[in-house]
């Protein structure tokens, strides 16, 4: 067990620290995506090597080589001014590492320098109403007619759709074959004609989802990434990296001491919160769970720089984890408040200010997007304990 | 960076789950509970030849010199295999109790006895965590007096006995005014008992005081949940093999989501639990401004999550998990006894809570 990083990496957190204390005046207060602050801060952070760090210069990026105790740091520092390390979102976090990996060096070129730089805008195309938990179940079509695909259907929950530029999409292109093996990955623009983009506002009652229409999309012939029918296989060489996005334990760590801070300042009949024992036992609870979350992903951490598979299941448990013990935390928070745990959206009440209902519910939401808890729980079992799936049904 | 255990440290852990494999069975573990093993003297002193009893003593004096990482990895195997070995007190607490308390002659005369298996040491420290009824033992002149309960390690050939001022002493078996009760519990792999103690001549650590009764806590209580998250892997390891070959309806049960999502949430929720216990034991060594606060968040953690795996695990056996054919009930209760020595989960939570 040896929790020290060593000199040269402490030095490189010195540099990250020194670095916020220098720029964070610059870094961007607003959401909108097209604001020029947002792509500024992003310019400045990739000719740091703050993010997009392993991408090759000659696609726009820091063309360091990979290191994960760097981004680990870089991560932490980060979020402990609370930061943000640059823009997020499904082109640069999913489509960019595909790309790299299985995309043309004509795709490269044309695709992954505008990406990262924010300039364009993705959204992703996978669930439809009919292949949520069964995503291989996807029915949009896209037949081949001359140099074009001509795409069909409807897809769902499709973040940032009505922001995006364009879209990455899983489309069946081989309806005969196997489910798994009828698929392929196509890119295209978001202006072409024949897409129409709906709303779909979410129990926050933000809009962040859409639906996502296709009728008669034509899109040229060699925009798709990999081969015809390899689409599932290019889906899920990151699939895997979505999900433990999801569940950050050092955002629990925050979130955590944010509850402890309201509970010292809330009082019921003169009573500081935090001196109540039900309400302490409840918070120990979750410190405990917090920690134990930290440590595993201590561990998963050592385990990626040793590149052992040992911890195996120690990986794969970390959505459930983390996304249900955040629910719990959120969830606390607003029995603190009591009646005052109500208000929403609400930016006079100062205890508010931590979106403790907003982020109760978004977790809620994370708990069944990107793959459910009942298909975590299926992956671990499959995966990681080895027991056999679940027998299909006989075809009538 | 390297968060886990070393290559000595996997070579401890495969040579200790080799030999408990072997000499640990089920069968001997059901002769100790019946009382047909006296004091499982075979197997402690097979253990000992391994190093288990000189794990934590200084070279110096015979032992092995290894940390508070070692012992839990220890602690871990012996759990996993219901071992009926004493552990916690005599080769954890004791050993440390005397090198950081007791003076230089009590550590030559005691550290390499204890260090060989040729001395086991029990301790009397229930009271530090929390004094059921009149429990409580005060010291006076030399002599000893009150009651200490729930004495780990028991029926050894000596005791470190806290005092309710913080003293620590060690006291003869055979001491005059010493009375001794075993106490018959559920879980019948690791003997307690009561201490009772009528001006009875002891001799005292010249430099205990309540912070080394702390220290000692801390200590005892990573062990402890080590060994929840040793037994408590075995008991999803049976649940996961017997379900695998139990069929019902045409299939083996591992088919169904319910039993599968059952083994997937024990595994979900003793993952993170081993590298909390990992973390607590390197915390003891190695970053003393976090040790209490990990030790009690360790202990309360480990046994709400192996009692939760316990009754799962029970429950994947179905009828034969009630059963005592299987003999899973072993493990149940082993989880169950650890769960409330030196701390139960609230009152951990609690002591936890005055470090925020």
């Amino acid at each position: 067990m040896d929790l020290s990083f060593g000199p040269e990496y402490e030095h490189f957190r010195g540099e990250v620290r020194q670095f916020i204390d220098d720029h964070r005046h610059l870094a961007p207060t607003l959401s909108d995506l097209r604001h020029k602050s947002l792509l500024d801060w992003q310019r400045l952070l990739i000719d740091k090597g703050y993010t997009a760090r392993s991408v090759p210069k000659e696609y726009g990026g820091a063309g360091q080589t990979p290191d994960i105790l760097k981004s680990h740091i870089i991560g932490e520092e980060f979020s402990r001014a609370r930061l943000s390390t640059g823009l997020g979102g499904q082109g640069i976090s999913m489509l960019v590492p595909t790309l790299l990996a299985l995309g043309s060096q004509a795709q490269k070129q044309r695709f992954i320098a505008p990406t990262i730089s924010g300039e364009m805008i993705w959204c992703q195309g996978y669930s439809e109403p009919g292949a949520g938990s069964d995503l291989a179940n996807l029915s949009t079509s896209a037949i081949l007619d001359g140099d074009e695909w001509v795409v069909n259907g409807q897809k769902i929950w499709t973040s940032t759709a009505h922001m995006a530029d364009w879209i990455f999409c899983l489309v069946r292109t081989e309806p005969d074959a196997p489910k798994h093996k009828g698929i392929s990955f196509l890119l295209f623009d978001m202006k072409t004609p024949g897409i129409e983009v709906r709303p779909l506002v979410d129990m926050t009652m933000n809009h962040n989802f859409n639906e996502v229409f296709f009728t008669d999309v034509r899109v040229p012939k060699d925009q798709i990434v990999g081969e015809r029918g390899d689409g599932w296989k290019v889906a899920n060489t990151i699939l895997m990296n979505e999900r433990d996005t999801l569940a950050d334990p050092n955002q629990a760590q925050s979130r955590l001491n944010g509850l402890i801070e309201l509970m010292k300042n809330e009082t019921v009949d003169g009573v500081r919160i935090i001196d109540k024992p039900e309400f302490r036992d409840r918070l120990m609870r979750l410190q405990g769970r917090v920690l134990a979350n930290r440590f595993n992903d201590l561990r998963n951490l050592s385990n990626r720089l040793s590149g052992t598979m040992d911890g195996l299941l120690a990986q794969m448990i970390v959505k459930l984890q983390g996304t249900e013990l955040r629910h719990e935390l959120e969830a606390m928070a607003i029995d603190v408040l009591g009646e005052t745990g109500l208000a929403y959206n609400d930016g006079a009440q100062p205890r508010d200010l931590g979106g403790w209902q907003f982020q109760y519910m978004f977790f809620l939401g994370l708990i069944i997007g990107g793959g459910t808890s009942q298909i975590q729980k299926n992956i671990i079992s499959e995966r990681g304990l080895g027991m056999p799936r679940e027998p299909r049904p006989q075809a009538a | 960076m390297e968060f886990g255990l070393s290559e000595e440290q996997r070579l401890l852990q495969d040579s200790l789950t080799g030999y408990l494999g072997e000499h640990a069975t089920l069968d001997h573990v059901r002769r100790f509970a019946d009382g047909k093993d006296g004091r499982a003297r075979e197997l402690a002193q097979g253990l000992a030849e391994l190093g288990v009893t000189a794990l934590t003593i200084d070279e110096t004096y015979g032992g092995v010199g290894l940390g508070a990482l070692d012992a839990c990895v220890v602690a871990e195997a012996l759990g996993y295999h219901v071992a009926p070995v004493p552990f916690v007190a005599s080769s954890v607490v004791v050993p440390r109790a005397l090198q950081i308390a007791g003076s230089n002659a009590q550590q030559r005369e005691w550290l390499p006895k204890i260090a060989t298996g040729e001395v086991v040491i029990g301790a009397a420290l229930s009271e530090s965590a929390g004094a059921r009824g009149d429990a409580g033992v005060r010291a006076s002149g030399g002599k000893l007096s009150g009651t200490s309960r729930f004495v780990l390690d028991y029926e050894a050939d000596a005791y470190l006995v806290g005092d309710v001022s913080g003293g620590l002493h060690l006291v003869a078996v055979d001491a005059h005014g010493i009375k001794q009760k075993r106490f018959e519990t559920v879980d019948r792999t690791r003997p307690i008992g009561e201490l009772v103690f009528d001006d009875t001549p002891a001799e005292a650590l010249p430099k205990a005081d309540k912070t080394v009764h702390a220290t000692l806590l801390d200590h005892a209580r990573v062990v402890l949940a080590a060994d929840t998250v040793g037994a408590a892997q075995a008991m999803l390891d049976k649940a996961v093999a017997y379900a695998k070959e139990r069929q019902q309806f045409g299939r083996v049960i591992a088919s169904f989501q319910a039993v599968k999502h059952m083994c997937a949430e024990m595994a979900a929720e003793l993952e993170p639990t081993r590298a909390f216990a990992w973390y607590a034991a390197h915390a003891l060594d190695e970053i003393p401004d976090e040790a209490k606060r990990t030790a009690c968040h360790l202990k309360a953690h480990a046994s709400e999550v192996g009692q939760f795996v316990a009754r799962t695990a029970t429950e994947v056996h179905g009828g034969m998990g009630f059963t005592d054919l299987l003999g899973l009930h072993y493990w149940f209760k082993r989880i169950g006894f650890n769960r409330q020595l030196l701390g139960s989960p609230e009152r951990l939570r609690e002591e936890a809570a005055s470090c925020l």
